[in-house]
């Protein structure tokens, strides 16, 4: 196998002869590379956030008419860097009464939680930490470890706002594993398996065109997962003093936000992965690294419509939030799951293009009646009459000062 | 199989060690002038008033019931999406009265008010 082929493999299995010519058993020579490739995703993912975090100020900058971050470097590319630095520097501030154990491993878990998920996402063909055979059960998993850490933010810091803030976090976020974990459902249904590179290798045709409302729904829902705006009442700043993380302060305060930040882009490539056909493009299987170049170019279209969402929408309320969630976003994806379900057992799998247009009319079916039925409802439910309040007022005695020329009373 | 096992081990171990250690280098790099009104609990100026870890909203609670109820769901109905190919309509039918069952959960959650912020 030639390097440029595929320089991945190409390293991995030099370094494995490496290993075993040194005398290593094969059982520890696979421990060594995966330490080293545990090592290097890791340390790359977190790398990322460096670059994510100016793309975000820029994108936004760029939307509300400013210049964003320009000073440091070209296009203030070293601006993350010089905060860095800055932010390792801060003194760490413990509030009196902290649960020290969960205080501090709330930051950690938080970003922990969602590096795992990138030990599942396949980048190319060949290049993926491990095809897990319950991948998608991994990710839900996963990702209610960062519930955790919001939870135990809140508990540890001895703080009545953060504890508040945490109750609310987490309110919300397992409300919204809910459709997430039912729309799951219907990439894994098409590809008969839970790995995410068996899910990329199914989709000959992208599951987008399978299952058009499922995506929207997944999008809609990963972004409250994240706790992006217009879902961010995780860190309303406005309404809870900053939200959970409150009591804490430099890299801890910080790492909070990499969290963040990494999730965002992590659920643009999961999304790119199940339902945009990852890795997969002409000559992807071929050569691998061009897959990797698909696939970032999938994942920066999803990634960009995540910032102009949140550049663009106003904050929802928490009842409205909730209303969302149980109210429309539960029911629907398991009514779609049903549909999807039967439908696709109805039409013949053999011709995928009846079956496409089959799904895509389905879908805009369900969308129409969605409509409708949201309608009636609010055409039926009564609107609330907002009455002046008569409020008592203290009344002053009447003077002969209070009255005009006329002698009525002012 | 348990070698793919043995990698999320690692990378498990791996994703907390590493911002464990930048936490650990942080530590090590920053100043430390504690204080008592520096560390005093935060709460915009006022100083706290009782236990700071206080009663809350049942409301918790019952979205907590909803989403155990859904969350169990899932893991019944993920190994009947993996063998979604090899089945009849016979059992998707049996799969899709399970999930209406749970819709009928829901609706009677609803109607009682569970699922109302309050």
């Amino acid at each position: 196998m030639s390097f440029w082929a595929d320089p991945y493999r190409f390293l991995l299995e030099l370094l494995y002869g490496l290993l075993i010519g040194w005398g290593l058993p094969a059982s520890w020579a696979q421990f060594v590379l995966f330490l080293i490739g545990a090592f290097a995703l890791g340390t790359a993912a977190l790398l990322l956030v460096v670059f994510l975090i100016w793309v975000e100020r820029k994108v936004v900058a760029r939307i509300q008419d400013r210049l964003g971050p320009n000073r440091v470097g070209p296009w203030g590319i070293f601006q993350t860097i010089a905060d860095i630095g800055k932010i390792f520097t801060k003194e760490f501030i413990t509030p009196v009464g902290a649960d020290w154990l969960l205080y501090n491993l709330a930051p950690i878990l938080s970003v922990g939680a969602v590096l795992m998920l990138w030990a599942v996402i396949p980048l190319t063909m060949t290049l993926y930490g491990v095809n897990l055979n319950v991948a998608v059960l991994y990710i839900i998993a996963v990702g209610e470890l960062g519930e955790m850490a919001v939870i135990l933010a809140g508990w540890g810091s001895n703080n009545k706002y953060a504890v508040l803030a945490a109750f609310r976090a987490v309110a919300q976020l397992i409300s919204y594993e809910v459709p997430l974990v039912v729309t799951l459902l219907i990439p894994v249904m098409f590809a008969g398996s839970m790995g995410l590179n068996d899910i990329v290798q199914a989709q000959s045709v992208w599951f987008i065109f399978l299952a058009p409302m499922t995506a929207l729904i997944f999008f809609i829902v990963s972004i409250a997962e994240v706790g992006r705006a217009p879902f961010d009442l995780v860190e309303a700043e406005s309404e809870l003093v900053s939200g959970f993380n409150i009591e804490y302060s430099g890299l801890k305060f910080g790492f909070f936000f990499v969290a963040d930040f990494l999730h965002a882009f992590t659920i643009a490539l999961l999304f790119a992965t199940l339902f945009l056909g990852g890795w997969r493009g002409p000559g992807a299987a071929q050569y691998p690294m061009l897959g990797f170049v698909y696939l970032m170019i999938k994942t920066s279209v999803v990634y960009f419509i995540v910032i102009l969402l949140r550049a663009s929408l106003p904050r929802f309320r928490i009842d409205q939030m909730m209303n969302l969630n149980w109210k429309l976003l539960t029911p629907l994806s398991m009514a779609v799951l049903i549909l999807t379900a039967l439908l696709d057992k109805l039409i013949p799998s053999s011709q995928p293009f009846i079956r496409v247009i089959g799904m895509v009319v389905m879908n805009v079916i369900i969308l129409l009646v969605l409509n409708e039925i949201l309608k009636l409802v609010e055409t039926r439910r009564p609107r609330p009459v907002v009455a002046p309040v008569v409020r008592p007022v203290a009344r002053l005695p009447q003077t002969p000062s209070m009255q005009n020329e006329s002698g009525t009373s002012l | 199989m348990l070698a793919d096992w043995l990698y999320i081990g690692i990378f498990l171990v791996v994703s907390l060690f590493l911002p464990s250690a930048a936490l650990i280098m942080a530590g090590i790099l920053s100043p430390k002038k504690p204080n008592p009104i520096k560390n005093s609990t935060y709460e915009c100026g006022v100083e706290t008033v009782g236990q700071s870890l206080t009663q809350f909203k049942v409301q918790y609670y019952l979205y907590a019931l909803v989403f155990l109820v859904f969350d169990v769901e899932a893991i019944f109905l993920y190994p009947w999406a993996v063998a979604y190919q090899f089945q009849t309509v016979f059992y998707v039918a049996e799969a899709i009265i399970f999930v209406l069952i749970l819709l009928f959960a829901l609706w009677y959650a609803w109607r009682k008010g569970a699922l109302e912020w309050v």
